[in-house]
């Protein structure tokens, strides 16, 4: 199994979008730092840059990659190796591709430009981030044998975890502002990887002061070990229901 | 060595092989023949436990497939469109097959690698390969590890005619040594002289499954293509009756 994740790994490596991905991320981050003369507001446009596009990338180039692979997936079947081995390699092989573009296209300007321990949490919450949504996108292309619409399913979640579900959250505070709602407002936004991922980098920043008593509260939450503990736990639970559920239905399901 | 049990198989409302029983023994060179959409690839799949049947039970060599995976060793199979990762190379994908068979070297059978002189392009990217050239791999591949079955799906399309020559004569050389060979082909008469045994389906049906001979004396036709023929058009009377 590490030979077949080693191959694997490597031809994704070399695959144009894997390598468009780093560039642009590079490109994008250089360029945000030497715009900006304050480093905390480039480092906020980088945080929101960055997730957005890597979950969208992580999505949508699993999903591709998963349906380019499956001949390949089927002749690796009619080996001497269970299914759960050749899909757990397609899922590691994927990861470790994308953490290594993520490294190579944030992690190198944000040391280039010394960010600190910003910069550290923005990469040590992308990275889980875009594993998670791997595992999502396999836990549906799994189920969806036709191409165009397993792409376009994945590609309508991510657009629902990505926009309408902040949307959604905003709506629901704004209408009951009445009540004391951090509590649930906290459960609702561990419901989505995107939101979970954005608000705990943010809150590490500065520029939660400006976000009054919510922020505030939210910051003395997560800038806890308690927190940190709590958006680890439930990033990893975002990465291993669905690659559960991806196992389970690869297991039953006719090639 | 292959034992079928009553298999059916549906896809929703789409029966695919309906109640199929049939043996294939060690030395078989079976044909298996029928129009699109007959049920033969299902049919392989289902040994390669690809498909998961709906009822019914295949053993190989006595042993009942369930989760089991390991049996897949005595197996060698040749899809009938074989991709790779693009950016693979030629020897990478022969290296990983060693690793995960973990066969030792002496006991490689590599006469098509030789054969097809798969050494010339094994630097290259598989991406970057001809359609003729990733058959002559993916033969290579299913024939390496000396496996006591073979199946082949389509196995000479897309090859040229020496390629193919040298495919059929391999083919003919491991079946001769007892090894059990299921083929499915399109070009009845690329298979003719290699042929022992045919089993004809048609809409999931298993319709004739015997030897060559007994199909020869029933049709009255020497060519398989005619034999065949003679079968279809058994079947439609039966129909129309």
């Amino acid at each position: 199994m590490p030979k077949l994740i080693l191959y694997i790994f490597r031809d994704i490596l070399r695959n144009k979008i894997v390598i468009a991905l780093s560039i642009f991320l590079f490109a994008v981050s250089f360029v945000l730092f030497n715009l900006e003369e304050n480093s905390s507001k480039a480092m906020l446009s980088i945080l929101n840059m960055a997730l957005i596009i890597t979950p969208l990338i992580s999505m949508i180039f699993a999903a591709i990659h998963y349906y380019n692979s499956y001949e390949f997936i089927e002749l690796m079947l009619a080996q001497p190796i269970s299914r759960k081995k050749i899909l757990s390699s397609e899922f590691f092989a994927l990861g470790l591709a994308l953490s290594v573009a993520l490294l190579a296209g944030l992690g190198l300007p944000l040391i280039i430009y010394q960010s600190g321990i910003d910069g550290i949490w923005l990469l040590t919450t992308t990275i889980p981030l875009a594993w998670s949504c791997i595992a999502i996108a396999f836990a549906i292309t799994v189920n969806i044998r036709d191409k165009a619409k397993g792409i376009g399913t994945v590609l309508l979640l991510w657009f629902y975890l990505s926009l309408i579900y902040d949307g959604l959250i905003l709506f629901t505070m704004f209408s009951l502002s009445d009540y004391p709602l951090e509590k649930i407002t906290l459960g609702l936004i561990a419901l989505n990887p995107i939101d979970l991922a954005r608000v705990s980098i943010m809150l590490k920043m500065d520029v939660s002061a400006l976000m009054g008593y919510t922020g505030a509260l939210y910051k003395h939450f997560f800038g806890s070990v308690y927190g940190f503990a709590f958006t680890f736990g439930i990033l990893l639970l975002w990465i291993i229901v669905p690659l559960f559920i991806a196992h389970h239905s690869f297991q039953k399901k006719d090639i | 060595m292959i034992k079928i049990a009553e298999l059916s198989k549906s896809f929703g409302k789409l029966n695919a092989l309906k109640n199929i029983s049939m043996e294939l023994l060690g030395g078989q060179l079976t044909a298996l023949i029928g129009p699109n959409g007959s049920g033969k690839t299902t049919l392989i799949k289902s040994i390669l436990s690809l498909v998961k049947p709906t009822s019914g039970r295949i053993e190989i060599q006595g042993k009942n497939i369930g989760n089991d995976d390991n049996y897949r060793t005595s197996i060698g199979y040749m899809p009938q469109i074989g991709r790779f990762p693009d950016h693979i190379k030629v020897y990478q994908i022969f290296d990983l097959l060693k690793n995960i068979r973990k066969i030792p070297d002496h006991m490689l059978d590599e006469d098509l690698y030789l054969e097809f002189n798969i050494n010339s392009f094994r630097d290259k990217a598989m991406g970057t390969l001809s359609g003729g050239m990733r058959q002559k791999v993916n033969a290579a591949i299913a024939f390496l590890f000396n496996p006591r079955i073979l199946i082949l799906d389509e196995p000479t399309s897309g090859l040229d005619p020496i390629s193919s020559e040298i495919l059929k004569n391999k083919i003919s050389t491991e079946n001769k040594k007892g090894k059990l060979v299921i083929l499915s082909s399109h070009i009845l008469s690329d298979i003719d002289e290699i042929t022992t045994h045919v089993a004809y389906m048609q809409e999931g049906n298993l319709i004739f499954n015997g030897s060559f001979e007994d199909l020869q004396l029933k049709s009255n036709e020497i060519k398989l293509g005619k034999a065949i023929a003679y079968l279809m058009r058994s079947q439609q009377s039966n129909i129309t009756q």
